[in-house]
């Protein structure tokens, strides 16, 4: 149990994907402009990583028992790709007005690396089932997590006094590195 | 190496990823308004945004779903106003196509200048530095915001002063919002006459800035018949609503600030894409 605790702690806040690894970078300054967009966003990071974790387990058994682990990288897209879609499916569906919001990063999250990093992080620890999809909640929580946080500082940097130059991308840059350096303070905790 | 087993296992798990998915979109399977398709396609499709929404097929979605006015298109004008009754089954409003006019008539040789501007090239920019180069301080200052605007590129400098290629102009409005000085207007092509001056100095400034300045006579004012010219804010202006193309007014103008306007063709809308195209 303590264990379990480690691992979700370390990998939605110590090593916060995108904040400490800079995984899934696009898809974090793309939807992270409205906070109701970005936890939308968040949730079905979490859905996707959780599932495709739950199908990735015994495909990498299987592969690893045809000798092909290799081809690792491949068939994790591929199950990434199916659970993404359903995901869309299902938000069009029921949210219509977040399928809107999220528009193109929606179907990115296919090849966003966060959830793609996720996938190869249990295999390559050698993580259980339990502890693979503790790992993969964990990391997508902390995807939430740096996207609402982010989305609450440029609510901020929307109405603050910013030179020209700065106005847009650079500042949404400088702001999202000093909020990456924020979470440094976590290194080494556990 | 074993080539057989991964790709076995490969066709497998994607057949069942396949299975998966064509069994999610019959459960998940969203009903679309089939009227929004062909709205789409009824529109321009230039994606100009006059109408306030996000390109054509946000209009499209608006109208099908919220309920938005059918006669906001105004590059489409009055037959994609047609067709799209048509589609929502009720009847088409008449509405007279409009056409963008740059209300100045200072060209080079009409205006004096008052100082020479080296700045950026935008009428914005020149406008902040004493009202802008000439000495006419309403008058067109010919640095192109309005041709950086439009999605016609109808709009083009001759003699230093915007002019509208009526021919290529679809009416969207966009140029409006970019004059700094606000003499861009749409003319219904109904109408004949118009008036291209907007200066709001007084008589004796205007001769002195410009050529082809309004002085604000009432010449104008008095021999309309519909009183539909008014002299405000030292200019005429015209209400197109009264106006009846008679003309007089342009014949006592002796500035030459009212003048008839005569475009022979404007053609029809499919011929016009093609045109484009």
């Amino acid at each position: 149990m303590k264990e379990m605790i480690m691992i979700l702690i370390g990998a939605s806040i110590i090593n916060n994907v995108v904040l400490s690894q800079f995984m899934g970078i696009c898809a974090f300054l793309g939807t992270s402009k409205q906070l109701k967009n970005s936890v939308g966003m968040g949730l079905a990071v979490v859905f996707v990583m959780t599932f495709a974790t739950l199908v990735t387990y015994p495909v990498y058994i299987l592969l690893d028992k045809i000798d092909a682990t290799y081809l690792k990288t491949v068939a994790f897209i591929l199950v990434i790709a199916l659970f993404v879609q359903l995901a869309e499916m299902a938000i069009k569906r029921f949210i219509p007005p977040l399928y809107k919001a999220l528009g193109v990063y929606l179907p990115l999250i296919t090849t966003n690396c966060a959830v793609l990093g996720a996938a190869i992080t249990n295999v390559d620890r050698q993580y259980t089932l339990a502890k693979s999809l503790v790992n993969s909640v964990g990391t997508g929580l902390g995807f939430t997590l740096a996207l609402v946080l982010f989305a609450g500082v440029r609510y901020r940097l929307e109405s603050s006094d910013i030179p020209e130059t700065f106005k847009g991308v650079p500042a949404t840059l400088v702001a999202a590195a000093i909020v990456s350096l924020s979470f440094m303070g976590f290194a080494g905790i556990v | 190496m074993n080539i057989i087993e991964p790709i076995l296992f490969f066709s497998a798990l994607g057949l069942g990823a396949g299975v998966l998915l064509a069994a999610a979109s019959k459960i998940f399977n969203v009903k679309t308004d089939e009227r929004v398709e062909k709205l789409t396609s009824a529109l321009p499709g230039i994606n100009c945004g006059a109408c306030g929404f996000s390109g054509c097929e946000g209009y499209a979605n608006a109208i099908a779903k919220d309920g938005a006015a059918l006669n906001l298109c105004k590059t489409g004008g009055a037959q994609t106003l047609a067709e799209i009754s048509e589609i929502m089954g009720v009847e088409a409003a008449a509405a007279v196509p409009e056409k963008a006019v740059v209300r100045c008539s200072g060209d080079c040789e009409a205006a004096g200048v008052k100082y020479d501007f080296e700045g950026v090239k935008s009428c914005a920019a020149a406008e902040i530095y004493y009202s802008g180069y000439k000495k006419c301080t309403s008058g067109c200052l010919g640095l192109g915001d309005c041709i950086k605007v439009c999605p016609q590129g109808a709009i083009s400098i001759k003699d230093g002063i915007a002019v509208v290629d009526e021919c290529k102009c679809v009416g969207c409005g966009i140029c409006l919002r970019e004059c700094p000085n606000g003499l861009i207007a749409l003319r219904p092509v109904t109408n004949k006459v118009d008036y291209l001056c907007m200066s709001k100095n007084t008589a004796k400034d205007t001769v002195a800035a410009c050529k082809n300045g309004c002085i604000g006579c009432r010449q104008c004012e008095r021999v309309c018949p519909e009183r539909a010219v008014k002299v405000e804010n030292n200019h005429a202006e015209l209400d197109y609503s009264k106006c009846i193309s008679c003309g007089k007014c342009a014949e006592v103008c002796k500035r030459g600030v009212i003048s008839m306007h005569i475009c022979t063709h404007y053609p029809p809308l499919a011929e016009k894409a093609k045109h484009n195209a």
